[in-house]
């Protein structure tokens, strides 16, 4: 139960640095990462992708003026952007081995928290960094507990779940806070004359900068080597002095702030802020994640998978919306459509990478 | 490891305390403008104060603007009077918990107890268990399943509700044109009255077709959600219903982001915000219909009257009326002022 002294003792090989165990346990999940099992998460990919290709053309023969126009890329997307963010942190906490039930919560505290009278005084600048300061706070206060308090995640993000949900009622006693007419400028990056070119909306931009660094610290940093190994094998990357908790409480962090950012985002949307945002967020973020590829018990999963998750339930609602569909339709369909997803990908990746043992 | 841990502890427990100074000082909502109900008291014999009650209030988890004015206005009206004595309880949207803090209340031999049950048929037996121990109680809104779980019940009609809205749309549209509606939770009983009604009172016009429905969740995301799909499906229609003016915030948001405009919003409930909007007259909203949350003040003071035997002054019938239902006025810019003071936040 020592530290490296102890494994080095045993280990074979007398001479050998600690530094070369980690990084042997390193080079190891950059297999799980990017080497040996990597076709098998793009094959998922691939499979994802194929559901999405079919939804699309399912939007395409019911209703294509509509579903086929640009704008309607656009509102698929921005609507995607929201639960997107979050999901980017969830896959992160997930591949690591751990889980956030809390993320809606933390979403509505953030808003609520950055709508308050008090904070409008501080203008854009005031609103901006008290959602980010939240995100992160809650995030903080979660990954200190679970990391350091060893305590289960499942309990102590539900226990935040309560906690900052409680509090978003409490600061807005209810009420559904808006932003000030001289507060607009958030609010105003969702008009079409905020849009880039004339053509893409910020949220987007935003949306696709978030993938694109979460994609970047995934697969191309340490930190992203050592998330896979964490949530692989917590123990071996403890004993080759990956510093596990400290690694747990930052991928907490991680998805606090990210949960920040889609407040922020949905501020923008709505230009207010209500205890009642966010609901069963972490719910529609872990069904993305699985659906994308990434196990529940961590170790592997995709950032890709996820987007194309979230992605691919966006589409879905658009698609019902414009179709008229009822209500109690459109949630069976939701289900049966999830299953066909999962399955689509089981049968392309066994097909190409033959017997798979998952 | 000790000093590095001391040092990062410092840093932690110092960072920490600052954020959490910093963010203490931004918490703080100035109180709304909270413009009450009626501001007056009911004038005439039954204003002067009599026996003391004590009305027990139940309602429902305020996760929603319009509940949390329910609870607002009881005690905003308890307060005015001197002989009353408000017991008001948590909320909840469940209906164990809620069973039990009635049977609290009813514990605590209240004289009167006002109910807003999360769901009518699972408290009507609570509310049968309330009248057996001798409690008068005022079923407010969602209504129990059998008339001996309440002495009065006092509520809004979400069928007029649509009935009015449809009325309003279909006279401003002339008799003809296409129509959108925003529903909210589709699986409550009183979306589905308000749905009837609006398609009752369409038929009216038989040269106005309905072209596209949604069903947001009363939220103001999900409202803008729905909302910004809703505009991508039909590109031109002429008028929309909202059922809900906070899910119509969100609904709103996405019209602007949309920038589309060549339509107008009838909205549902009457919000502040709604009203505000209606008279600025900056948007396309231009009327709502009501569902006053203020029948939370009235059951209070029909609570207060049945506790110390009264009758309603204007009524020649001595006793209390079983039922009372309250009306939808259409709110345009013509009337909104007189309506603001009943608007909720």
């Amino acid at each position: 139960m020592s530290g490296p002294e102890g494994v080095r003792a045993d280990a074979a090989g007398v001479d050998k640095p600690p530094a070369d165990e980690r990084a042997r346990i390193e080079a190891a999940a950059d297999q799980d990462a990017g080497g040996g099992r990597f076709r098998l998460a793009e094959l998922r990919n691939l499979g994802l992708l194929g559901v999405l290709l079919i939804l699309i053309l399912a939007g395409a023969l019911t209703k294509p003026a509509e579903f086929l126009s640009y704008d309607n890329a656009v509102v698929i997307l921005t609507l995607a952007s929201v639960s997107g963010v979050v999901t980017v942190g969830m896959t992160f906490v997930i591949i690591g081995g751990g889980i956030d039930l809390s993320v809606g919560a933390i979403v509505a505290l953030a808003t609520v928290w950055a709508t308050t009278q008090a904070t409008q005084l501080y203008g854009t600048g005031g609103v901006i960094f008290c959602a980010l300061a939240v995100g992160v706070g809650c995030g903080l206060v979660n990954g200190l507990i679970i990391a350091y308090g060893r305590i289960v995640a499942f309990i102590v993000t539900i226990a935040m779940l309560a906690s900052a949900r409680g509090l978003a009622i409490n600061i807005s006693s209810g009420h559904t806070q808006t932003l000030t007419a001289d507060n607009q400028t958030l609010v105003n990056l969702g008009y079409k004359d905020s849009f880039l070119f004339g053509r893409i909306p910020p949220l987007v931009i935003m949306f696709a900068l978030v993938v694109a660094v979460g994609w970047i610290v995934l697969n191309r940093t340490t930190f992203g080597r050592r998330t896979f190994a964490i949530g692989g094998n917590p123990e071996a990357a403890r004993l080759a002095g990956l510093n596990v908790r400290l690694h747990t409480l930052l991928l907490y962090v991680l998805s606090g702030l990210c949960c920040g950012v889609a407040s922020l985002m949905l501020i923008v949307l709505t230009g207010s802020g209500t205890s009642a945002n966010g609901n069963l967020y972490e719910l529609d973020a872990i069904a993305a994640v699985i659906i994308g590829g990434t196990l529940l018990t961590g170790g592997r999963g995709t950032l890709v998978g996820s987007v194309l998750g979230v992605l691919v339930f966006t589409t879905i609602n658009d698609i019902f919306t414009l179709n008229n569909l009822t209500t109690a339709t459109q949630q069976v369909a939701k289900g049966v459509i999830i299953v066909i997803a999962v399955l689509v990908q089981r049968l392309v990746a066994e097909r190409r990478a033959g017997a798979d043992p998952t | 490891m000790t000093s590095s841990l001391g040092r990062r502890g410092f840093l932690t427990s110092g960072t920490l305390v600052g954020a959490g100074a910093l963010a203490a000082a931004c918490t703080s909502n100035a109180d709304p403008k909270s413009k009450d109900a009626a501001d007056t008291k009911p004038a005439g014999a039954n204003a002067a104060p009599g026996k003391n009650v004590t009305i027990g209030f139940a309602g429902p988890q305020a996760d929603h603007g319009w509940l949390n004015a329910i609870n607002e206005n009881a005690k905003k009206e308890a307060g005015k009077y001197s002989d009353v004595q408000l017991k008001i309880t948590e909320g909840s949207n469940d209906a164990a918990q809620q069973a039990s803090q009635i049977q609290t209340l009813i514990n605590q031999k209240v004289d009167v107890l006002i109910i807003l049950p999360a769901d009518g048929k699972q408290m009507t037996p609570t509310g049968r268990k309330a009248m057996a121990a001798g409690i008068p109680v005022i079923n407010l809104d969602r209504i129990f399943d059998t008339a001996q779980a309440y002495r009065t019940w006092i509520g809004g009609d979400n069928y007029r509700m649509g009935l009015n809205a449809g009325d309003y749309i279909g006279k401003r549209l002339g008799g003809k044109g296409t129509v959108v509606e925003l529903a909210g939770v589709d699986t409550l009983p009183l979306t589905q009255d308000r749905t009837r009604g609006f398609n009752d009172a369409l038929r009216n016009y038989p040269q106005i077709k309905r072209v596209g429905r949604a069903a947001a969740e009363f939220t103001v995301q999900s409202g803008q959600a729905r909302m910004a799909e809703l505009l991508q499906a039909h590109p031109k229609f002429d008028a929309l219903w909202n059922h809900d003016d906070d899910q119509g915030i969100g609904a709103l948001q996405a019209i602007k982001q949309a920038g589309r405009s060549n339509f107008f919003m009838v909205g549902g409930a009457g919000s502040k915000s709604a009203m505000d909007s209606i008279k600025k007259d900056d948007s396309v909203l231009k009327a709502t219909v009501l569902y006053p949350p203020t029948m939370a003040a009235s059951a209070i003071r029909i609570g207060r009257l049945l506790g110390q035997s009264k009758g309603m002054g204007d009524l020649a019938e001595r006793e209390i009326p079983a039922s009372v239902t309250l009306f939808s006025a259409v709110v345009t810019k013509e009337n909104v002022d007189t309506y603001l003071p009943l608007a909720f936040e």
